[in-house]
């Protein structure tokens, strides 16, 4: 599945994970029984978390790619943390903790050793949450990118650091309310700043593959991951993760939030090769900024009896660049799905 | 003992002996729901289950498990006024499901492939079934499927009742019809034509019956008072209708005047036009929306030229010229007189005022309980007052259409069926209902509803061939999976994907899933996410 197959079928099937009525060749690697599981049962993350389900969708995927010969390398954080407490490790798969900022670096490292003894098979994913990628890590990511290793760099954006109790990122958006950006003062909640734009930044290394996804989109999800390992040289896939401790939405919602997230525009799903953008997975059904915002906690203080009207239009405004920017939603288009440009 | 580096002192585990389960405070629980279409029919058939079977292009599966309810799915696909449809959450979403187009296409299917039913072990139980009309024959039915040996008696020269005598051929054929008669007959069922039952009691004494269902239907048309000089022709509806299956059909005038708002009016203008008449003209005392015939019919009486007058009354007819007066409604609906007349040009009226029942035969029976307009009272078993009598169809009380009686038959069959054995049938309890608002629609393609063909206007006019026409295989392929399933699990693996935990375990095809309990955190992004609404969060109680 390395083009993403609009499926001919008036039930579902397009949108839902699998679906009985499928051929073999159409299903989702999560809808199938032998799917790997490579992040295990028994992991710490909260209940509902978008960063576990994300990480399973990605490796998963990337694990049938590479006909189960992967080699993992993860940057400290969430991820690491709820998935290996020694001695216990949730990873079905061999997997490296690094430091908080070099897990590209070490992925670097496996790759050449993997080079070194002739191993060609072996394929090299590295892995880490927003914190790790956007700012701690980033000095080696874009040395990574620049030697063009072959490595592919999932990032899973949560928008703060979680795991040391929800502090701001590079990645944190305007408005919402951290630890260190509380909602106090005439200025509530995180500034709104340049930002931190990664996708756009691993484009500009001129990488073979770059791409969004989200995890309320997994068959779009799937078949990126399974382009990007179809692809050698560096390759960076930034999946947009709801945390519903960091974010105070109620667990149950973690897929709606990130389904409203890329259905306002907030979000744009797109890929790129080799610095253009060579595709865009088209909004189905536009809905205003709000509906996203209104049933995260970190963005209460926007809402209520007294609205935060200048910082809600503020954020449709990014909302709605993005859609104009990305061309979210030029074509009259019912079904959704990719579209190449 | 695991050999291990230096200063590891613990040996390497996997996460799956850390139980994330008793985190959980609330549990995910799946659970079938009754789908809306089901809960609205009226014959009680599972819609839900068999469009399931008929996605998969299963087309006898899905009609086996439409048999279980109703013997006669290419008639009710024609002629049923579909509640189900009116029901359908899809209806919210786009437009309903054309479940009377799918169930008619697998009617069709079964009359063409010749398949059929099979009959329970005989019990050695007679029953006496009086009337061949929907209600009897669908009774006789069931009663054959459980293996009593049920004897048909109508007084007519064919079977069909209502269904012969009252739906013009245009909207159900009659090959169809004796199509799906023929199949009841097959599984031995007697059908005694041109045979009255004169008196129950002693028919059922003679014939050795164990019970009886008593399902004449309502024959006898109301009449209304029309003061004037003998009109050109008075007619009743039921009266026209029935001589339509004569060999020479009846004359009509050049104008016909239909006095009436329900069905069976809408369906004597549209007859009346087919013979020949230029004008048939209904007239009806209250306005479209108080109108009780279906609108969909009513649009297709106005395709072909049917003129409506609304709130209108006669009040006087002469040779060629009736009187109505003009009505209105007050705030409650009902019409008051006002006092102004016009005059409609007419040589021919056809009353459409409702029928009776024609009770005579049950003068003797001791227990009835018999209205003053003859319709028979019966308890929740549709049992008479008379142990042993049981009735149903137009002559008890109910809404009167082929689905209600076709229901009717089925019920009465469980519990003549449970009588005979001397027993009581408990009617299982239901699955509560599946609303609109707990389906996550987002999971749905857009597709819009497929279209039936209809015959042109202009080549209804002068003939009694079917108006709709059936859709083709690949069109109920299409419109079965529009089904949304509301409320029972169709294996669309959503829950299986988006569990965080890889809590739900999948069985495989035909299986569904099953949670595991030992790593379910509770976190309900299963039941939020699940299109269909087959998930439910339960409450721990430990």
């Amino acid at each position: 599945m390395t083009e993403r197959t609009r499926i001919k079928f008036y039930q579902t099937g397009t949108f839902t994970v699998g679906n009985r009525l499928l051929g073999e060749e159409d299903r989702t690697v999560q809808s199938r029984i032998e799917r790997t599981n490579s992040l295990n049962s028994g992991h710490r993350a909260c209940q509902g978390c978008g960063e576990a389900l994300g990480a399973r969708y990605a490796v998963d995927a990337a694990m049938r790619a590479a006909g189960n010969r992967l080699i993992a390398v993860n940057a400290t954080g969430c991820l690491e943390v709820f998935s290996t407490p020694y001695p216990e490790s949730s990873w079905k798969l061999p997997w490296m903790h690094s430091l908080f900022g070099n897990a590209p670096a070490v992925a670097t490292g496996v790759a050449a050793a993997l080079r070194a003894k002739g191993r060609a098979d072996v394929r090299v994913l590295a892995q880490g949450g927003d914190g790790g990628t956007v700012d701690i890590g980033f000095g080696c990511l874009s040395g990574m990118f620049e030697r063009n290793d072959d490595v592919l760099y999932v990032c899973y954006d949560n928008e703060a650091y979680m795991n040391t109790g929800v502090q701001r990122s590079g990645s944190t958006p305007p408005s919402a309310r951290t630890m260190t950006t509380p909602a106090v003062g005439d200025h509530p909640g995180n500034a709104f700043r340049n930002g931190k734009n990664v996708p756009r930044i691993a484009m500009a290394h001129g990488l073979s593959y770059v791409a969004t996804a989200s995890v309320a989109d997994l068959r779009d999800l799937e078949t990126k991951v399974t382009k990007a390992m179809g692809i050698s040289g560096s390759r960076y896939i930034h999946i947009h993760v709801p945390c519903p401790l960091g974010w105070a939405h109620d667990p149950s919602l973690t897929i709606k939030v990130a389904r409203l997230a890329v259905e306002s525009g907030l979000f744009p799903l797109f890929e790129a090769e080799h610095g253009k953008i060579t595709g865009r997975t088209l909004i189905r059904r536009k809905v205003p900024v709000d509906r996203y915002l209104e049933l995260q906690g970190r963005f209460k203080h926007l809402f209520g009896e007294h609205p935060d009207r200048a910082s809600l239009a503020a954020i449709q405004a990014i909302a709605d660049q993005n859609i104009m920017e990305y061309r979210l939603m030029e074509e009259p288009v019912s079904g959704g799905g990719s579209v190449g440009t | 003992m695991e050999r291990k580096p230096f200063a590891i002192t613990l040996n390497s585990n996997s996460s799956l002996a850390n139980h994330t389960g008793s985190w959980r405070t609330s549990k995910p629980v799946y659970l079938d729901r009754l789908p809306p279409c089901n809960h609205a029919c009226p014959a009680g058939e599972d819609i839900q289950g068999w469009l399931y079977q008929a996605e998969e292009g299963k087309y006898k599966e899905a009609w086996e498990i439409l048999m279980r309810d109703n013997p006669f799915p290419a008639l009710h696909g024609r002629v049923c006024y579909h509640p189900c449809e009116d029901a359908c959450n899809r209806g919210q979403l786009d437009e309903a499901v054309g479940i009377h187009a799918v169930e008619r296409f697998l009617g069709d299917e079964a009359i063409r492939e010749g398949w059929s039913v099979l009959c329970g072990p005989p019990t050695g139980k007679k029953v006496l079934v009086v009337g061949a009309g929907p209600s009897g024959l669908s009774a006789a039915y069931h009663l054959a499927r459980f293996g009593h040996a049920a004897t048909i008696y109508d007084a007519g020269p064919k079977a069909g009742g209502m269904m012969r005598f009252g739906i013009p051929k245009y909207r159900l054929p009659r090959d169809i019809l004796d199509a799906e008669i023929a199949r009841i007959e097959s599984m031995g069922v007697p059908i005694r034509l041109n045979h009255k039952v004169e008196d129950l009691e002693t028919a059922i004494r003679e014939g050795g019956y164990d019970a009886a269902f008593l399902a004449i239907g309502a024959h006898l048309a109301k009449r209304t008072e029309i003061p004037g000089r003998d009109a050109g022709k008075i007619l009743d509806a039921a009266s026209f209708l029935k001589s339509m299956e004569d060999k020479t059909p009846p004359k009509v005038g050049r104008r016909v005047v239909v006095y009436g708002g329900g069905n069976t009016a809408i369906d004597a203008a549209r007859s009346a036009k087919r013979l020949g008449a230029e004008e048939a003209v209904i007239v009806y005392r209250r306005d479209r929306e108080h109108m009780p015939a279906h609108a969909f019919e009513l649009d297709e009486a106005i395709e072909e030229g049917v003129v409506i007058h609304w709130l209108r009354t006669i009040t006087r007819a002469e040779e060629s010229k009736f009187t109505v007066e003009v009505m209105e409604l007050d705030s409650t609906g009902r019409p008051k007189p006002t006092g102004r007349f016009e005059e409609i040009d007419a040589d021919t009226v056809i009353l459409a005022l409702g029928q009776n029942v024609d009770t005579g035969f049950l003068r003797n029976v001791s227990g009835l309980v018999i209205a003053d307009d003859g319709i028979i009272q019966v308890n929740e078993s549709m049992m008479t007052g008379c142990p042993g009598v049981f009735a149903g169809g137009d002559m008890v009380p109910s809404e009167r259409t082929v689905t209600v009686a076709t229901g009717h038959g089925k019920k009465a069959a469980r519990h003549i069926d449970a009588y005979l054995r001397g027993a009581r049938y408990e009617k299982p309890p239901a699955h509560p209902i599946a609303t609109f608002d707990m389906l996550n629609t987002w999971y749905y393609t857009d597709a819009d509803r497929s279209r039936q063909v209809y015959l042109e206007a202009i080549r209804r006019r002068s003939n009694f061939d079917e108006v709709v026409g059936g859709l083709e295989p690949n069109t109920a392929l299409f419109e079965a999976r529009r089904c949304l399933s509301c409320g029972n699990c169709f294996e669309c693996d959503t829950c299986y994907g988006v569990c965080p935990d890889n809590a739900v375990i999948k069985l495989g095809p035909g299986k569904r899933f099953v949670f595991n309990y030992d790593y379910c955190k509770g976190c309900g992004i299963c039941v939020q996410e699940c299109p269909c609404g087959a998930i439910e969060m339960v409450k721990e109680t430990k």
